[in-house]
């Protein structure tokens, strides 16, 4: 355990906080995971590497930030930058991805998708205030 | 006894990400098309990422923080540029 020496000097309750935060994060991470290998289709996959982007990095992030912060005994909070960056990122990969499943299933005609629908041609059903 | 904590919690955090990246790597081989694995690459991507933070707790260096930066960065682009691929058939247009 000599790795772990430049932790002695951290209180029991910062070190429980840690864990706690670790065990999370790392667990929802590989919850997402598991589902993104199981789930049968790619829309439904899609999903599932999410809980990994927003709780995983979440609770690993905050760890770290309470980690350095408590032996440091000063703010340590950059790693919130990488918290911030994969909140913005992620949504931004899986619509472009998702997009680009779209329109390659349609070009092919892949049944289970729905077509196009084009914004000229009149809709079906009833319409407002009818 | 926080550093017994710390080191049983950081074991089963690395593990839990490390069997996760198995299974990403194992849908990236198997997947069924290639979008599938795209967000394969993407999933891997984010649990190296997070690997690297918590080689950072348990060694107490600052490098890794940057490294998983760095990281995260990189499979944000990758992935981008792989998505226009899929949807275009080529990047920059």
């Amino acid at each position: 355990m000599n790795i772990m020496d430049h932790a002695v000097d951290l209180p029991v309750w910062a070190a429980l906080l840690v864990s706690f935060f670790l065990v999370v994060g790392s667990g929802l991470t590989l919850i997402g995971t598991i589902g993104f290998s199981r789930l049968p289709s790619f829309y439904e996959r899609i999903h599932a590497p999410t809980l990994g982007t927003s709780w995983g990095t979440g609770g690993i992030v905050m760890a770290s930030m309470i980690f350095f912060t408590v032996l440091a005994t000063r703010p340590v909070i950059h790693e919130i930058l990488i918290g911030i960056f994969v909140t913005v990122t992620t949504p931004v990969t899986l619509m472009l991805l998702a997009r680009a499943a779209l329109h390659r299933d349609r070009a092919e005609g892949n049944p289970d998708v729905l077509a196009e629908v084009s914004p000229d041609e009149p809709k079906r059903g009833p319409a407002l205030g009818e | 006894m926080s550093q017994t904590i710390l080191a049983v919690s950081l074991t089963f955090a690395q593990v839990c990400l490390a069997i996760a990246m198995a299974l990403a790597a194992l849908r990236m081989s198997r997947g069924p098309r290639a979008q599938d694995r795209v967000l394969a690459l993407d999933t891997l991507y984010v649990n190296s990422m997070l690997l690297l933070m918590v080689f950072g707790i348990r060694t107490g260096k600052d490098i890794y923080f940057e490294a998983s930066l760095v990281i995260g960065m990189l499979g944000f682009v990758a992935t981008v540029a792989l998505a226009k691929f899929l949807m275009r058939g080529e990047v920059i247009e």
